[in-house]
């Protein structure tokens, strides 16, 4: 860089970042550059990405500069990005976290990551994850666990903890996430970051490497609603490609903000603040309903998801069941780690799956095998269908007498490294309030909301199926209320 | 309901992910503590409930059937372990 660069601070959110790039009190090389200098060195405090994609980036900023001194570009042309290494992206390397994609190269990109690459988006790297997407904590990934920027000994959470870390870290004002379980909200909450998981059908899945393909979607992560909502009108929309996708037009997400809390009526499930949930936590939340309230929206404690305590369970059944069909392309034939020094096709696909999966993914290749296995596919997965059915029904009931629903986005605040890792139904605990929305397809919403000892707590915000708009209303004029969102966790490291 | 090690054994051929007699060991151990996290399920009266895959019913969705491009072969075979003229190699199917 020569001397003339700019100080750039990174604190800055995506649409600050556009708004100097627009009257040119840098440029989008410039930023990139600034951005790639903090990730790297962030990669060795939290190691939040698998690749950077520094090559790639640089061009892309320099085609942001062109196309922003014609006077064009989008809201997040030139901006910086970091994306889940779940996404296929064309000729770099994708590797869901698992040894098993060793080597692999796409020969496609996602529909999102061309999505964002022709709004003028800067990818700079692929975040680290769950292996497969397939954990609470990040610490399933075979490129060693992502460290929480708030705390070093902590969880970020996951899946998409790398994603999470890295706009908590001041790498990148926005990344790229999915959600089957919580895999969004949950680290979001946990580093103290927005996290949207879209309604399921609104995004396009096509590339984006499958776990459970029922449940899952592509979202944002940013530091504010603001950033969150121009992430997501980029990359919403039906692709020819999902057939998934719904035909519905998408909204001007920012519309409504001006309305704030008029009006609102937000419904707040008792089951959602049960025993399982931290005093101090159900506090911080109690804290933030408060505000709701007296900021002008109504409260009606009287609904109710009777069922939701069935959603985790029904969740280990159908998404291991989903990923044991979805996981089996993996034989090492076409790409990837491949065993070849077995005497059958048999044994090397089997030598190949079992050291090219890690432990999480095994165990739920196997419950999932197990559950769809003659004699158990009616008491397993039949059985947690019909749960579901319940489960969406009740949603819908209580979603028709309120905007939104309102939670914890998760049980607690960060754990610490090592926790839960032999204890895979304790880790599966910490999803509790946010993969009963994955099994109903509902959008829902974590905005930063207080503090526990340090540590970021999540509020979650449940909206009805393809009303993204109300929750990112609700979700905009708490963050105006508190500012909780501008705390950054630089003093903790 | 009970799982044997038999059975993990037998899932895992299923699966075909190679387990270790420890890792045969471990899995059934963990397998076990969370089927019983299952067990919950059959309390909850489901025989009027019908069955949902998926969240928002969408029914038939088609396109036009016109033919496009496709991935090249060459880029195809770029990431593969073992290739011979043109085609992934894999040890005989049959004896």
């Amino acid at each position: 860089m020569d001397s003339a660069v700019p100080e750039i601070d990174l604190n800055r959110t995506a649409r600050e970042h556009a708004a100097a790039l627009r009257v040119g009190e840098y440029t989008s090389r410039q930023l990139t550059e600034a951005t790639l200098s903090q990730i790297r060195s962030e990669q060795d405090l939290f190691n939040t990405y698998i690749t950077i994609t520094e090559e790639l980036a640089l061009q892309q900023a320099e085609a942001a500069d062109d196309r922003l001194s014609t006077g064009e570009g989008d809201p997040l042309t030139g901006v910086p990005i970091g994306v889940k290494d779940l996404l296929s992206t064309k000729g770099i390397p994708t590797s869901a976290g698992s040894r098993m994609l060793e080597g692999y190269r796409p020969t496609f990109n996602c529909t999102v990551v061309d999505r964002l690459q022709q709004s003028g988006a800067v990818i700079v790297g692929k975040t680290n994850l769950d292996e497969f997407a397939m954990g609470s904590s990040n610490e399933h990934s075979a490129f060693g666990p992502v460290r929480n920027p708030w705390d070093t000994t902590r969880v970020p959470g996951g899946s998409s903890g790398g994603s999470a870390a890295t706009v908590a870290a001041r790498g990148v004002p926005l990344s790229l996430g999915t959600d089957t379980g919580g895999s969004i909200r949950q680290p979001a909450a946990l580093c103290g970051v927005v996290g949207l998981k879209p309604t399921y059908g609104r995004v396009s899945r096509y590339g984006v490497i499958a776990f459970a393909s029922s449940l899952e979607q592509v979202g944002p992560f940013g530091r504010d609603v603001h950033d969150v909502a121009d992430l997501l009108t980029t990359i919403a929309g039906q692709d020819s490609l999902d057939s998934t996708t719904v035909p519905e037009p998408v909204p001007d997400y920012k519309a409504g903000f001006e309305r704030g809390f008029e009006g609102l009526r937000v419904g707040v499930p008792a089951e959602f603040f049960g025993s399982g949930l931290d005093e101090s936590v159900r506090s911080v939340v109690e804290t933030a309903i408060e505000r709701f309230e007296t900021a002008g929206a109504s409260i009606d404690r009287s609904v109710e998801i009777p069922t939701v305590q069935a959603a985790l369970p029904a969740y280990y059944i159908i998404a291991p069941s989903e990923a044991s069909a979805n996981l089996a392309r993996y034989d090492g034939v076409k790409y990837g780690y491949s065993f070849k020094d077995g005497e059958s096709v048999d044994e090397e696909m089997s030598m190949t799956r079992g050291y090219g999966f890690g432990d999480e993914v095994k165990r739920r290749i196997m419950i999932g095998t197990y559950a769809l296995s003659a004699g158990y596919y009616d008491a397993y997965y039949l059985k947690a269908q019909k749960v579901r059915t319940l489960i969406r029904q009740e949603f819908a009931m209580a979603l028709s007498k309120c905007d939104l629903l309102l939670t914890p986005t998760t049980p607690s605040v960060a754990f610490a490294l090592g926790e839960k890792i032999e204890a895979p139904y304790e880790m599966y605990l910490s999803d509790l309030y946010t993969l009963p929305v994955n099994i109903a397809g509902n959008p829902a919403i974590s905005v930063p909301c207080g503090f526990v000892q340090g540590l970021p707590v999540g509020l979650h915000l449940i909206g009805r199926p393809f009303d993204e708009a109300t929750l990112l209303r609700a979700a905009n004029a708490y963050q105006e209320e508190t500012h909780w969102h501008e705390q950054a966790p630089q003093s903790k490291y | 309901m009970s799982l044997s090690i038999d059975e993990v054994k037998h899932i895992a051929r299923l699966a075909r992910v190679n387990l270790s007699d420890a890792e045969v060991t471990w899995m059934h151990d963990q397998l076990a503590s969370i089927l019983d996290h299952f067990e919950m399920l059959s309390e909850i009266d489901t025989d009027e409930v019908p069955p949902t895959a998926q969240s928002f019913e969408l029914t038939n969705v088609d396109r036009p059937d016109i033919a496009g491009a496709s991935i090249a072969r060459d880029s195809a075979l770029a990431g593969a372990p073992r290739q011979e003229d043109g085609y992934y190699r894999v040890r005989a199917v049959l004896d």
